[in-house]
């Protein structure tokens, strides 16, 4: 670790009673990276995420943002970060713009620079001939990626973005995709994402860290995690098994399958 | 300072973005119109004609509208926390929690969204009282008072909800609970009876019911117009709403973990 990490995190844990959810993990990430948790579901991803945007408190160990503590200093980190949930987080019976000017004012921004802000991010994300639009009226990948644009209007340093593609199909994977690309290149914002798709760690991000039972089992390039795995010509999948001696689709309790259930149905 | 400011102006941002929604789509408010319309045209009706119940020198509809009114701001307030526990389910709760808003003004931002809906109630139950004719104290001050003894209802019962909502966790089992406490609140106040023809148990748990001196209140404001009590009844509601306030501030945010 260096001076250059945006994210620190030192052996953190949370504890669930007996349950070790996170036990003890420890890496960091740097500026205007592009940072792939991946795992099966019930690795820890969430729990991890959820630490780091002060929703839950660690049990033990450590972690910052812009050196700032995530638990002492938790109202100045949360104006440094966006985070995208997994569930629908906008407000069906708002309009998209009135979703967006809700956060703006949350956040503290004027309201006629709210207003300006707002419009810029609809047409970034190719909404802008649906401000007035009731957000019940959208589709799976509208919603997303005004949920994306919500999560912007204060523009974070880091985006946290919990499985931002699940449920969708493949036209609006990619086309949100297109858009956190996009963000990522023209403001330099450090994109941190967690995902159960070995593709989308491959192609997305420059550094991945495979969660494994509350621990990480390994990080850094996709190419060095092959290799490490002893299978460099191999897809990042082969390594995952070799490295964690799992499949990634056996994880996850019953909890967390109702709930992707529930979002892909929602999305869908 | 600063803080009470932020608390004030995120509250009223939560508030009115509340206010959008219903402008929206206000089916809402006829659908919830219906049930006090029953209640007084039905039960107060049915129940006038007998006169059963002892309510001094008011008929029995002037005795129940309060009463009805009370009911139904406290029956909107009271599954509130469903609507942060359908909001956790979403995750819009947890972007709220991201932001840095004080967890106080998320909670006053629900409580004045019920409020709101709650002062609707009131407009209509008051309109319909007015075709029964039945006749109701109506000054720009009763009136004035009448809107702070709602918010302040509406902002004590939306409390006690999200409390229970956040040991609760789970639509199903706030379903069952909500449904076993709203009743029994009811009936164990002065809302349709007088307390003191309850037996002597009933007494006490009415007297400790917040919903009996919001009654009161609404009492001596719309019918009596001798306002001893007014005074007593609505520090015991500020102090009431107060503490729940925090309470809830407290052990909302626990409703995501």
């Amino acid at each position: 670790m260096d001076d250059q990490d945006l994210i620190r995190v030192e052996n953190l844990r949370k504890h669930f009673g007996d349950v070790k959810a996170v036990d003890g993990i420890s890496f960091g990430v740097k500026h205007g990276e592009a940072f792939a948790f991946l795992g099966p579901n019930g690795a820890g991803k969430s729990t991890t995420i959820r630490m780091l945007i002060t929703l839950t408190q660690p049990t033990g160990g450590t972690a910052s943002i812009d050196g700032l503590d995530i638990v002492r200093k938790s109202a100045e980190v949360r104006r440094r970060i966006g985070y995208v949930p997994q569930l629908i987080s906008v407000d069906g019976t708002l309009t998209a713009l009135e979703n967006l000017l809700l956060m703006a004012r949350l956040y503290d921004i004027p309201k006629r620079e709210g207003i300006d802000r707002a419009k810029e991010i609809l047409s970034f994300l190719e909404l802008e001939n649906q401000h007035d639009a009731l957000v019940r009226t959208f589709s799976g990948g509208m919603i997303r990626k005004l949920e994306i644009g919500q999560a912007i209007v204060h523009r974070p340093k880091v985006l946290f973005l919990d499985e931002p593609t699940s449920g969708l199909d493949p036209v609006g994977r990619q086309n949100v995709w297109k858009h956190i690309l996009e963000l990522r290149k023209t403001s330099g914002t450090t994109i941190f994402f967690s995902t159960h798709q070995m593709e989308e760690a491959d192609a997305m991000s420059e550094r991945i860290a495979i969660m494994n039972q509350g621990k990480i089992a390994t990080i850094g390039t996709s190419d060095e995690i092959k290799s490490a795995a002893g299978r460099p010509d191999g897809s990042l999948e082969e390594a995952f098994i070799e490295l964690t001696g799992t499949n990634i689709e056996e994880g996850g309790s019953y909890r967390e399958a109702r709930r992707m259930r529930q979002v892909e149905k929602r999305l869908g | 300072m600063n803080y009470a400011i932020q608390v004030c102006r995120k509250s009223w941002i939560l508030g009115m973005s509340e206010v959008r929604k219903l402008l929206h789509d206000p089916t809402e408010l006829i659908t919830r119109a219906i049930q006090p319309i029953l209640w007084l045209g039905i039960f107060g009706e049915a129940l006038s004609k007998v006169r059963a119940i002892p309510t001094g020198d008011y008929s029995y509809m002037q005795f129940i509208t309060p009463g009805i009114l009370t009911q139904s701001v406290v029956f909107i307030a009271i599954f509130y926390g469903l609507n942060i526990i359908w909001e956790r389910d979403m995750g819009l709760l947890q972007k709220l929690l991201v932001t840095p808003t004080p967890r106080l003004a998320l909670v006053w931002g629900k409580m004045a969204s019920a409020g709101i809906r709650g002062l609707c109630q009131a407009v209509i139950v008051f309109l319909f009282a007015l075709v029964l004719g039945v006749p109701l104290i109506l000054t720009p001050l009763s009136a004035l008072w009448v809107v702070v003894i709602v918010l302040l209802g509406a902002a004590i019962f939306t409390g006690l909800s999200m409390v229970i909502a956040s040991i609760v966790k789970t639509r199903e089992r706030f379903m069952g609970i909500g449904q076993v406490i709203t009743l029994p609140l009811f009936f164990a106040s002065s809302a349709i009876y007088p307390i003191s023809i309850m037996p002597a148990w009933l007494q006490t748990v009415a007297y400790l019911n917040p919903l009996s001196y919001m009654v009161d209140a609404l009492r001596e404001l719309l019918v009596s117009g001798s306002l001893v009590q007014l005074p007593t009844d609505t520090a015991i509601l500020v102090v009431t709403a107060a503490a729940i306030s925090c309470l809830s501030a407290y052990m909302y945010p626990k409703v995501v973990m």
